[in-house]
C-alpha cells in the first residue's frame, strides 16, 4: 500500500509545488508593503510621480500575485489529495489557522486588490490609500497564519493525540498561536519577503538609471527601495530564526544538522565554516571552525553546550523504545479495552507515540520489532546533513551579500549619487535573484530539517501520505511540472516586457518611451 | 459556551453558508466567464464582461479557498477522503482554477488579437470545467463513494476517475453549470448594455429552463431510481468521534426520509425551481435585479435541497456503509469547534461589510464605450 516510493514521490510533488508558489509569495509580501509606503508618499506630498511609481510596480506587482495565486490553490488542495492521513491526523489543529487564514486574512487581501487596481476614479486618495494598506497588512496576516500552522509542524504545542479518535487534538490554542517557533518564523519569513521586494524594485530601478531612462522615477524607486530594504535584511538578520532552534527536538536536531555538530562540545562550541559533512562516518572533512562562534550564535551564552547528533540519536533511541510500548498500549485501547488503569497507562509513554510510529517504515508489527530495526528507525532520525548543512551556508551568504548591497546602496542614495556609480548599480541588477536563493535555501533547512517528521516527535512523513497509486503520483508530478513550466514561461515573458518597458507603459506622456528624448522627469 | 452536538450541527451550517456563498459570488464569475466567448463577440464586448468581475473575481474566489480551509479544519476526515478519493477530480478542478487568475490578469495586457482570443477560450473552458466537476462530486455523493477506512482511519479509495463518470453523477454536473451560468447571465443582464445585454437575457431564458428541466429531473430519478442511506443505530451526539462505530443501511428511499421526515425542507426545492422560473420571467421582461434574484434563489434553493436530502451524511461509503462519514461523527474535537465558531462569528460579518462596500464601490452599468477610452488601466 504505501512504498517507499510513493512517499518519495508524495514528498517530490510537495517541494516542487510549495517551493514553485514560494517563488511568488515574498515578492507579493514585499511589493505590497513597499506600494503602500509609495502611495503614503504620494498622499503625502500630493507629488504625481509618486502615484506613477504605485501604478508602475503596482502593474509588475499584479502579474506575480495572479500566478502566487494560482499556485497557492496547489498547497491548499494538497493537503487533501496527497497527504490524507496526515489531514485526518492533525486536521484538528493544523487545519483551524489555515481556515482563520482564510477568513481573516485573504479575504481581506483579495477584496481589497481589485480595489487597489480599479478603484482609482471610484475612491477618494485617502480611500484608496486605506485600501492598499489593507492588502500590504491582509497579506501580512495571510503569512502570519500559515507560519502559525507551519510553526506547529516543527514544534507541536498546545495539542494531544486521542486515542478514541486517532488523532492530535488542540488543547490550548494560545499556546499554538504564540508558539515562540512561529513568532520568530513569521518574522524572520515576512523580513524576508521585504528584502525581496526591495531587491526587485533596487534592481530595475538601477538598470533605469543605467540606461539614463527616466532617471527621476528611479531615483526614487531606488531610494525608497534601499531605505526599506536596508531595515529588512537587518531585520532577516538579527532576528534571524535561529533564536528558534533552541526549542523542541526536532529544532535541537535542526540545529545540530546545520552546523554538522556529530558530536557535542564543551560550550562554548566552534562554529565550523565551511566542510564536507559525512553521513557515514559522522565526522566533517575539510573543517574550517571558528572558535566559540557557534555556542555564542545559536545558546546566545558561553555556558550553554549545543547537542551533537550522536548524543540526540542515544536520546531518540530510547523514546523509539518507549514508542513501542506506547503503540502497544495504544492497540489495548483501540481494541476496545478501555478501562482507566489502561489508559494511565498509554498516557504515562504517549509522548512517544509518534517514535515508535518511524518503525511503521520496517515493520507492520512494532512491538515486536527487531534491534536491527530499531537501530535503522534512530538512524533516520537524522535529516540528511550535508545540504543542510549547505543550503544554510547559501542561505546566510545571500543575506550578507545583500547587506552589503543595502547598506551602500543606502549610503549612496542619502548622498544622491548612486546614478554616478555604475559599479553599485550593476551589483545591484546582478542581486536580483539573491532573495530567491536566501528563501529556497531557507525553506529547503526548515523543512528537511524536520525530517523523517511531517509533525515533529508526533507524526512521521512516511505514515502521512494518501493511499494513493504511485502512478496517480507520478501522474500529477508529470502534469503539473508542464503546467507550471508554461505558466513561469508566460510570466516571465510579461514581466520582463513591462520591466522593459518602464514607467512608459503608464502611457502618462511623461515617460522615455513615449518622447523622442531622453529626458529627466 | 455551546455543547458539543449544537456546534457539530452549527457547522454543518456554517459550512453550507460558505459553500452557498461560493455558489452565489465566485458562481457569478464563473457563469459569466463560461458565457464569455458567447455574450462577446468584439474584443471591447469581451473587456466589459471582463470588467464587470474585474474588481470582484478575486475577493470571490476566497469563499472557495475558505470553504476548503473550513472543510480541513471543522471535518478534517471529510476534506482528507474527497479530495485525496476523487483525486484527479480535484486536480483537474485545480488546473482548471489556474487559469483564471492569469486569465483575468494577463489577457489585456498584451495587444494581440491571438493572445487574447486565447485567453478568452482557455478562461472559458477553465470555468467551465470547475462548475461541470463540482456537479458531479455532489452527484456521486448521493451513490455513496467507494471508500473504507480502517482502525488507525487511514483511508482506502478504491474507484477510478471514470468511475464518477456515471450518467446521475453527469446529471448533477449539468444542474450545476445551468445553474452557474444562469447566475452568471442574470449578472452580466445587471452591469452591460446593448448587444451583450440582449444576448445575455437569451442565455437566462435558454440556462434557466435547462436548470429546470435538470433540476426536477435529478429529484425524480433520486427519489424514484436511487438507494439512499440511513443509519440505523443509535447516534451519540455528544460522545467522541468514531465514524465506525455506527451501522448504516442502504435503503430505499433514504435520501427523501428527511423530506418525509420533516416536511418544512420541502421549501428547499420549492425555492429552487421558484428560483428558476422567476430568472426566466425576469430575464423576458427585462428586469436584470429581479433575474439575478432569482438565480440567487436557485442556487440557495439547489444546494439546500442536497444539502437536506443527505443530512447527516457527508460522505456516504457504498463499498463499507459502516465507514460513511457524518456531520456527528467526522467533526473536529468540541474545543476546535468551538474556536473556529468565533472566529467566524468575528470575521464573517466583517467580510460581508467590507465586500458590499466594494460592489457599491464599483457599481453601475459598464458600457463599451468607457472600455474603448480606457485601454491601459482595466482589464
Amino acid at each position: 500500500m504505501i512504498s517507499e516510493t510513493l512517499i518519495d514521490l508524495s514528498r517530490f510533488q510537495f517541494a516542487m509545488t510549495a517551493m514553485y508558489h514560494f517563488i511568488f509569495v515574498p515578492l507579493t509580501i514585499g511589493l505590497a508593503f513597499l506600494l503602500a509606503i509609495m502611495e503614503s508618499v504620494y498622499v503625502l506630498t500630493g507629488k504625481e510621480v509618486y502615484k506613477d511609481m504605485v501604478l508602475f510596480w503596482g502593474k509588475l506587482f499584479g502579474i506575480n500575485f495572479a500566478i502566487g495565486v494560482a499556485t497557492g490553490l496547489t498547497m491548499e488542495f494538497q493537503f487533501g489529495t496527497n497527504w490524507s492521513y496526515y489531514s485526518h491526523y492533525v486536521g484538528d489543529v493544523f487545519g483551524a489557522p489555515l481556515a482563520i487564514e482564510g477568513l481573516m486574512a485573504f479575504f481581506l487581501e483579495s477584496t481589497f486588490i481589485g480595489l487597489f487596481f480599479f478603484g482609482w476614479d471610484r475612491l477618494s486618495k485617502r480611500q484608496h490609500l486605506a485600501v492598499t494598506w489593507l492588502v500590504a497588512i491582509g497579506s501580512n496576516l495571510s503569512a502570519l497564519w500559515i507560519l502559525v500552522a507551519n510553526g506547529w509542524m516543527q514544534n507541536p504545542i498546545g495539542a494531544e493525540f486521542n486515542y478514541e479518535t486517532m488523532r492530535m487534538e488542540v488543547t490550548d490554542f494560545a499556546a499554538l498561536i504564540f508558539n515562540p517557533v512561529a513568532q520568530v518564523k513569521f518574522v524572520h519569513t515576512v523580513a524576508a519577503g521585504y528584502v525581496t521586494g526591495s531587491i526587485f524594485v533596487l534592481a530595475i530601478s538601477s538598470w533605469y538609471l543605467l540606461k539614463k531612462r527616466d532617471m527621476g522615477f528611479a531615483r526614487r524607486s531606488f531610494a525608497i527601495a534601499a531605505a526599506f530594504g536596508l531595515a529588512s535584511i537587518l531585520s532577516v538578520i538579527v532576528l534571524g530564526d535561529e533564536s528558534g532552534y533552541e526549542i523542541g527536538d526536532v529544532q535541537k536536531t535542526k540545529l545540530a544538522a546545520i552546523e554538522a555538530e556529530w558530536h557535542t562540545e564543551e560550550a562554548p562550541a566552534a562554529f565550523t565554516l565551511i566542510g564536507l559533512p559525512n553521513m557515514k562516518t559522522h565526522t566533517t572533512d575539510y573543517a574550517i571552525k571558528i572558535p566559540y562562534a557557534m555556542g555564542i550564535i545559536a545558546t546566545r551564552s558561553l555556558d550553554t553546550e549545543v547537542t551533537g547528533i550522536k548524543d540526540l540519536m542515544d536520546q531518540h533511541e530510547v523514546r523509539i523504545r518507549n514508542g513501542m510500548v506506547a503503540y502497544e498500549r495504544l492497540a489495548v485501547l483501540r481494541a476496545g479495552d478501555r478501562s482507566a488503569e489502561n489508559v494511565a497507562l498509554f498516557d504515562e509513554v504517549k509522548q512517544d507515540l509518534g517514535y515508535g510510529l518511524l518503525l511503521k517504515k520496517y515493520t507492520e508489527n512494532i512491538a515486536d520489532a527487531t534491534e536491527e530495526q530499531i537501530k535503522q528507525a534512530t538512524a533516520d532520525t537524522i535529516p540528511h546533513v550535508p545540504s543542510i548543512f549547505w543550503a544554510f551556508r547559501f542561505m546566510v551568504g545571500a543575506g550578507f551579500l545583500m547587506l552589503l548591497l543595502f547598506v551602500l546602496a543606502f549610503w549612496a542614495s542619502t548622498k544622491h549619487n548612486q546614478e554616478h556609480k555604475p559599479w553599485l548599480l550593476k551589483f545591484a541588477l546582478f542581486s536580483l535573484p539573491l532573495p530567491w536563493v536566501g528563501v529556497q535555501t531557507g525553506w529547503y533547512v526548515a523543512e528537511v530539517g524536520r525530517q523523517p517528521w511531517s509533525i515533529g516527535e508526533v507524526l512521521p512523513t512516511y505514515l502521512s501520505a494518501s493511499s494513493l497509486t504511485t502512478a496517480d503520483v507520478l501522474g500529477s508530478i508529470i502534469t503539473i511540472a508542464a503546467i507550471y513550466t508554461v505558466l513561469i514561461i508566460i510570466e516571465m515573458f510579461l514581466m520582463i516586457r513591462f520591466a522593459r518597458k518602464g514607467p512608459s507603459c503608464l502611457h502618462t506622456g511623461r515617460y522615455h518611451f513615449e518622447q523622442n528624448t531622453t529626458k529627466n522627469v | 459556551m455551546f455543547d458539543y452536538e449544537t456546534l457539530k450541527l452549527i457547522w454543518w451550517v456554517l459550512v453550507g453558508v460558505l459553500l452557498i456563498g461560493f455558489a452565489l459570488t465566485d458562481g457569478f464569475d464563473l457563469g459569466a466567464v463560461i458565457l464569455l466567448p458567447f455574450v462577446g463577440k468584439t474584443d471591447s464586448e469581451r473587456r466589459v464582461v471582463l470588467n464587470t468581475m474585474g474588481p470582484h473575481w478575486e475577493g470571490n474566489q476566497v469563499w472557495l479557498v475558505t470553504a476548503a480551509g473550513a472543510l480541513f479544519a471543522a471535518w478534517p476526515i471529510v476534506y482528507a477522503a474527497s479530495f485525496s478519493g476523487f483525486y484527479w477530480a480535484m486536480l483537474i478542478v485545480l488546473f482548471a482554477l489556474f487559469t483564471r487568475p492569469l486569465g483575468f490578469d494577463y489577457r489585456s495586457k498584451i495587444d494581440n488579437p491571438n493572445w487574447r482570443s486565447r485567453w478568452d477560450w482557455t478562461l472559458c473552458v477553465g470555468s467551465f470545467v470547475p462548475s461541470l466537476v463540482f456537479g458531479v462530486a455532489f452527484g456521486n455523493l448521493f451513490l455513496g463513494v467507494p471508500f473504507m477506512l480502517d482502525d488507525t482511519m487511514r483511508i482506502t479509495y478504491t474507484g477510478g476517475f471514470w468511475g464518477l463518470l456515471n450518467p446521475f453523477g453527469i446529471l448533477a454536473g449539468l444542474v450545476s453549470v445551468a445553474m452557474l451560468t444562469t447566475h452568471g447571465a442574470t449578472w452580466l443582464m445587471m452591469r452591460t448594455d446593448q448587444q451583450i445585454f440582449q444576448r445575455s437575457r437569451s442565455a437566462v431564458q435558454l440556462f434557466a429552463i435547462v436548470f429546470l428541466i435538470t433540476f426536477i429531473g435529478a429529484g425524480l430519478w433520486l427519489w424514484l431510481g436511487i438507494q439512499g442511506y440511513s443509519v440505523t443505530s443509535m447516534i451519540n451526539f455528544n460522545g467522541p468521534i468514531d465514524p465506525l462505530s455506527k451501522i448504516v443501511e442502504q435503503n430505499n428511499p433514504g435520501w427523501m426520509a428527511n423530506y418525509t421526515q420533516y416536511p418544512i425542507m420541502r421549501i428547499a426545492p420549492i425555492v429552487g425551481i421558484v428560483g428558476g422560473v422567476l430568472a426566466l420571467l425576469a430575464a423576458t421582461i427585462n428586469r436584470s435585479a429581479l433575474a439575478f434574484l432569482g438565480s440567487s434563489l436557485m442556487i440557495v434553493g439547489a444546494l439546500c435541497t442536497a444539502g437536506f436530502a443527505l443530512f447527516p451524511f457527508l460522505m456516504p461509503s457504498s463499498i463499507d456503509p459502516a465507514s460513511s462519514l457524518t456531520m456527528w461523527d467526522a467533526v473536529s474535537s468540541h474545543k476546535t469547534l468551538g474556536i473556529m465558531f468565533v472566529a467566524a462569528a468575528i470575521f464573517v460579518p466583517l467580510i460581508l461589510i467590507y465586500t458590499l462596500w466594494s460592489y457599491i464601490k464599483m457599481w453601475g452599468t459598464v458600457k463599451v464605450a468607457d472600455i474603448e477610452g480606457n485601454q491601459h488601466d482595466l482589464y
